[in-house]
């Protein structure tokens, strides 16, 4: 792995990709044990948020890179390998709204159009626009349950993994748009450059 | 106030024009020893000039021209998003008659279309040559020996050469009987470097599981003369030629290519063997080319032909890139 710098997610990634990390040999205690440090060189990790992860591998700062797949389809115009499905950190892209009668769908045949709240602009823009329905979208970087609570938008587009977080704040889930896992991501050049290096990692975590 | 300039545009000032002029004189003393006379054409062509007979795009999907203008008698213009295409119109339009091999070398700028936030670059400076009328394996060496020098006298001292073969997997798709609706949708995957996808989509087909271990295997084939080892049925055939032109160029040139049957680049022109310049100092590649053996058939004189271009300004930064890297060996 020396060979390699890889980016790891920080948050709900973190952990899942830590254990993979382990599986693979690579000694990640120093990287568990300090939440303030982002650079490991020693072990070839480097950690940041999750949506930045697609920029340090795009760009070569970064030779792989772990990072769900919400966020490569957000940044889908990236270019980068995606090399493997990882398995973890399931979970699913839903449209949502409020319980009882769907406000999303009242809009769009009484107003023609629907207001939808996301971290997904484009996402979510692609998905209605494949639907063939017409959708305002509004970018939110915080909580985004609180939109349809307040009235800001009608619905929703978010990431859930157990649906927890959307039925305390009263929200149900209309429509499923995708299923995400982490992936492994890799630098096309280095991808040519170090293949033996990657191809090694690729082996063991198939087998892992 | 300053006045902006466009989003990917930038000025050059004289330090940074200074380098830029070092690399592309040596560049340009390779290209004319190698006998590749230099051309210019026009910045502005007709749209019909980049469009293919079926109105498709003649050049691949990243390099698809983006800027249109109206002339006085209400022609669409373009601004030239390639320099392939314009001198395949020189060379079948001024040279009608000369006996080929036809080699001709450039410096120009192309413009394209870019996406927001992206560091992509509206206005970029290409320095190729194209070499017409010279089939494979020989014009593909010749070519890739151009290349090479090319590199060598700028002083990239790390680059490597991905070569592959852009019919290799659309015709091994077409060999067992792929549909072509999944064909293009599993080469967008491929050509979007989502195996994952590719997977998934191979999957869905429900094919006899050697054909999609093959599927699922030869894109992922890259490296040493080694990996080329073993195969069979077309994907040898694409091997051969690839072996074909590794043998006809020199031992150090040899050395710097890397076999990759996953080497698919976008659709586009492209028909044989592709290729693509890597640099450990720079995270994309810096240069690409391949053989467009039909392309000077729409403006009506058929010769297979091979080219590349190189990207300048990425150049440079690799080149910064290799000099900070032997100042400071151990910083990546």
């Amino acid at each position: 792995m020396s060979e390699l710098r890889i980016a790891v997610p920080r948050g709900t990634l973190f952990e899942g990709s830590l254990d993979l990390l382990d599986g693979l040999g690579v000694d990640t205690r120093g990287v568990r044990e300090n939440d303030r440090r982002l650079l490991f060189e020693e072990v070839g990790i480097i950690t940041m948020r999750p949506s930045d992860v697609p920029t340090y591998v795009e760009a070569g700062a970064a030779d792989l890179g772990i990072t769900g797949k919400d966020v490569l389809l957000e940044q889908s115009e990236r270019e980068l390998y995606e090399l493997v499905d990882l398995g973890f950190g399931r979970c699913t892209m839903v449209l949502a709204t409020v319980a009882g009668e769907d406000r999303a769908a009242e809009a769009l045949r009484r107003l023609g159009v629907m207001r939808i709240a996301t971290k997904y602009p484009r996402v979510a823009a692609r998905y209605f626009l494949d639907t063939g329905r017409q959708a305002e979208i509004v970018e939110v970087k915080g909580s985004v349950e609180l939109a349809p609570l307040t009235g800001l938008v009608e619905g929703i587009v978010d990431l859930t993994a157990t649906g927890t977080t959307l039925s305390e704040n009263g929200l149900v889930v209309r429509e499923e748009i995708a299923h995400c896992t982490a992936r492994l991501i890799a630098n096309p050049v280095a991808h040519k450059l170090k293949a033996p290096a990657i191809d090694a990692i690729l082996e063991r975590v198939h087998a892992v | 106030m300053v006045e902006r300039i466009p989003s990917g545009t930038r000025d050059v000032l004289p330090d940074e024009m200074r380098e830029l002029r070092l690399m592309t004189d040596r560049i340009r003393g390779v290209f004319e020893r190698a006998g590749f006379g230099e051309v210019y054409t026009p910045a502005l062509e007709y749209e019909a000039t980049f469009s293919r007979g079926d109105g498709r795009s003649a050049v691949p999907e990243y390099a698809a021209p983006a800027y249109r203008v109206f002339d006085e008698q209400g022609n669409v213009l373009v601004l030239r998003s390639d320099m392939t295409v314009p001198i395949a119109r020189l060379a079948a339009t001024r040279y009608t008659h000369s006996e080929p091999p036809l080699r001709f070398s450039y410096f120009a700028h192309a413009y394209r279309g870019v996406r927001p936030q992206r560091g992509q670059s509206r206005e970029l400076l290409q320095a190729g040559v194209e070499l017409i009328g010279a089939a494979a394996p020989e014009g593909t060496a010749e070519a890739l020996q151009v290349l090479c020098e090319a590199l060598d006298a700028a002083g990239l001292e790390t680059y490597r050469v991905g070569l592959g073969d852009a019919s290799l997997y659309p015709s091994l798709l077409e060999a067992v009987g792929v549909s072509p609706d999944s064909r293009d949708r599993i080469l967008g995957e491929l050509v979007a470097g989502d195996f994952v996808g590719v997977e998934s989509e191979l999957r869905a087909l429900g094919l006899a599981a050697d054909d999609a271990e093959l599927l699922l295997r030869v894109p992922r084939i890259r490296g040493g003369p080694d990996v080329l080892e073993g195969l069979t049925g077309r994907v040898e055939d694409a091997a051969a030629g690839m072996r074909a032109v590794h043998a006809l160029v020199a031992p150090e040139i040899a050395g710097r290519i890397i076999f990759d049957l996953g080497l698919v680049r976008s659709l586009g022109y492209y028909t044989g063997a592709v290729f693509q310049v890597y640099d450990p100092a720079h995270g994309v590649p810096i240069g690409s080319g391949g053989r467009y053996d039909e392309l000077l058939a729409q403006f009506g004189r058929p010769l297979p032909a091979v080219g590349f271009a190189l990207n300048v300004e990425r150049l440079h930064i690799a080149l910064a890139g290799e000099e900070r890297g032997r100042m400071a060996p151990r910083e990546r």
